[in-house]
């Protein structure tokens, strides 16, 4: 299955935890209830400070991001084993974490539950890319196009990951892989 | 040929041998989880194994409220209400409920105030510390548990580690867990700790060493000499930060005061009480080797904005601070406010200074241990410390804003907990800096950070 994401990218740096991506506040919102997903989704990075990031991920009053892709530095996802953390990100329409490195328990959760595609990025993508810059993602030729400039970069292949995502999760893998009964 | 973590995830996968890499389906000993992860994992169970499923071993899973408690946010008291039928309605044996009444709501009570104990008698703190003092934790085997800081309870030997509210609940359903074996990096630990040093700046020091990211995907194994003369207890503040480097888990090897801690644990709880201990091969294959002298260290800090960022103590000596914290399950323990204490005693703090004790356990010994007919409890107060009975994770991790010592304004933090990343204890812009108890004891009462040698 061909799968190319394209969209704005929303960048941030090094070291973004779980209490950037969701602040513990709001851990309380259960993320198997429908309502309290679709809640979880209008938080989802408004931890960041904002001395560092003016941009808000998600605007004020809404519940989705207008943009699929993230782009961050080293360690993205670092901090608790909280699910609520690629949950919210998932819930807000992201579909793409590009970083330079990530958090063990992040990115397990990442395809554990099937919100979101966790990628590394060859290159230091936080420090090539902005806010707002339009980018495509091919996951299966591991390439990154940026749309202004015409530059490509290399993304390292997700492997085994990928299909576990596709399938929207570890559960409905197992079930399609008759690993667990359906 | 293999290490400590190897060798117990070999024999929880039922294989003679593993080696880093490879990936494998283990056998949970035990399932933790608790109010803030618990009822996402209970909706992932009951979605994915159906309405009335039932858990894979009723004796095997413990579930621990302790996160958002004292709040009188209605849906974090829902979440303990939430765990409580879940725990009726499968019969399960572990379950340290807030209040006594089994057919009962937990509503929180602000009126009553933030420092008097509102929970009842099957309460058990927080999470990690409860786990080992009501004798769930044991050598040689393996506990998964919806929180990072689970790598804790690798302090008695054992493989531990923090997952998702899916694989829990897939664990839930399953009592399996298929993991990728990590590898080893070693921390030789030589000599022992100096007067005013503590085991918080031994893990401190190694994380500034390693990075924030150093051992990601990786085990920390501690042993050697230091490592055997550390207590009990310092060895749970060491394993508890293995996850600040990153680190899927952090092991101790098993000695007397393990299995005197276990003995006692299990016996009084009257839990499972046959364990087998992993025990070191001749040789091992490590990642990296690490020889940490503990003679050599120094009060350690780890500055705002991650707890990678070390400092000593003594070259922070301008650095102003709001506020002082002391709590949670790295630093709540009874030896971190004794540390606390010795610091404090007759003198008075110039910052707001907040103690949260883990667990009632703690509240009760640090009431009833008197130094001169003075109870430490009673000579914290003294110094204007303002302790709460209310044990839990409180501040830690900011939570609900009426948490108690929530920083609800840009401060800065000097605080005895285990991680400091932006917004960690409340608001988005304040700033926290880790310290061992000594350290905070002694900043709380100059206002700036403090060497607690230089008192």
């Amino acid at each position: 299955m061909s799968k190319v994401i394209k969209g704005p990218v929303f960048v941030v740096q090094d070291n973004i935890d779980t209490d950037q991506i969701i602040p513990a506040q709001y851990l309380n919102l259960i993320p198997t209830i429908a309502e309290e997903y679709e809640k979880l989704g209008s938080y989802a990075l408004c931890g960041l400070p904002d001395s560092l990031y003016s941009e808000r991920y998600v605007p004020e009053g809404q519940m989705d991001s207008p943009f699929p892709i993230v782009v961050a530095g080293r360690n993205f996802g670092c901090g608790s084993s909280r699910e609520h953390a690629p949950i919210a990100m998932g819930s807000a329409d992201c579909q793409l974490v590009l970083a330079e490195s990530f958090a063990r328990i992040f990115f397990r959760n990442c395809v554990a539950t099937g919100e979101l595609y966790p990628c590394e990025s060859e290159e230091r993508l936080c420090e090539i890319l902005k806010t707002g810059d339009v980018i495509s993602v091919d996951l299966d030729t591991c390439q990154v196009h940026v749309e202004s400039t015409g530059k490509t970069y290399a993304i390292k292949g997700l492997g085994d990951v990928r299909s576990v995502v596709d399938a929207g999760g570890l559960f409905n893998y197992a079930r399609q892989h008759d690993m667990i009964s359906s | 040929m293999m290490t400590l973590t190897e060798k117990i995830l070999a024999r929880a996968a039922g294989k003679a041998q593993v080696k880093a890499g490879d990936n494998v389906w283990v056998k949970a000993d035990t399932l933790m989880t608790h109010d803030v992860c618990g009822p996402g994992t209970i909706g992932v169970f009951k979605r994915e194994f159906g309405e009335h499923a039932r858990v894979w071993d009723k004796e095997r899973i413990v579930i621990i409220p302790d996160h958002y408690i004292f709040t009188a946010d209605s849906r974090s008291n829902r979440n303990v209400d939430i765990l409580r039928d879940f725990v009726r309605e499968q019969g399960l044996k572990y379950f340290y409920d807030v209040i006594d009444d089994p057919e009962g709501k937990w509503v929180f009570n602000p009126a009553q105030g933030l420092l008097k104990k509102q929970y009842g008698s099957q309460y058990a703190g927080v999470c990690h510390t409860a786990l080992a003092q009501r004798g769930h934790t044991r050598p040689g085997e393996v506990l998964f548990g919806t929180d990072s800081h689970t790598c804790m309870a690798g302090a008695f030997n054992q493989f531990a580690t923090g997952i998702g509210n899916t694989d829990a609940g897939f664990v839930m359903g399953t009592g399996k867990l298929l993991i990728k074996v990590p590898e080893t990096m070693h921390f030789r630990l030589e000599g022992s700790l100096q007067p005013g040093v503590m085991a918080k700046d031994v893990i401190l020091h190694i994380i500034g060493e390693i990075g924030f990211d150093g051992a990601t995907y990786r085990a920390m194994q501690f042993d050697g000499e230091g490592a055997r003369s550390l207590s009990v207890d310092d060895r749970m503040t060491v394993a508890n930060m293995a996850i600040e480097a990153g680190g899927k888990n952090g092991i101790f090897e098993f000695d007397e005061k393990t299995e005197a801690y276990v003995r006692h644990r299990t016996e009084t709880n009257g839990t499972r009480s046959e364990y087998e201990p992993v025990e070191r091969d001749a040789s091992e294959n490590f990642f990296s080797e690490h020889v940490i002298d503990l003679d050599k260290l120094e009060p350690t800090v780890a500055c705002h904005p991650d707890p990678g960022n070390r400092r000593l103590a003594r070259e922070l000596s301008d650095l102003g601070l709001d506020r002082a914290y002391i709590g949670s399950c790295t630093g709540g323990k009874t030896s971190d406010f004794i540390a606390f204490a010795e610091v404090i005693r007759g003198k008075s703090v110039v910052i707001d200074t907040f103690g949260v004790p883990a667990t009632p356990e703690i509240v009760d010994e640090l009431k009833s241990t008197m130094w001169d007919g003075t109870s430490v409890w009673q000579i914290m107060t003294d110094a204007g410390v303002q302790m709460t009975e209310n044990a839990g994770c409180s501040a830690c991790l900011g939570g609900p804003v009426d948490t108690f010592g929530r920083m609800n304004k840009p401060l800065k933090c000097i605080s005895a907990t285990n991680r400091n990343f932006p917004g960690r204890m409340g608001h988005k812009e304040s700033q926290v800096f880790l310290a061992s108890p000594a350290t905070v004891a002694a900043s709380a009462l100059t206002g700036k950070v403090t060497d607690p040698r230089d008192l």
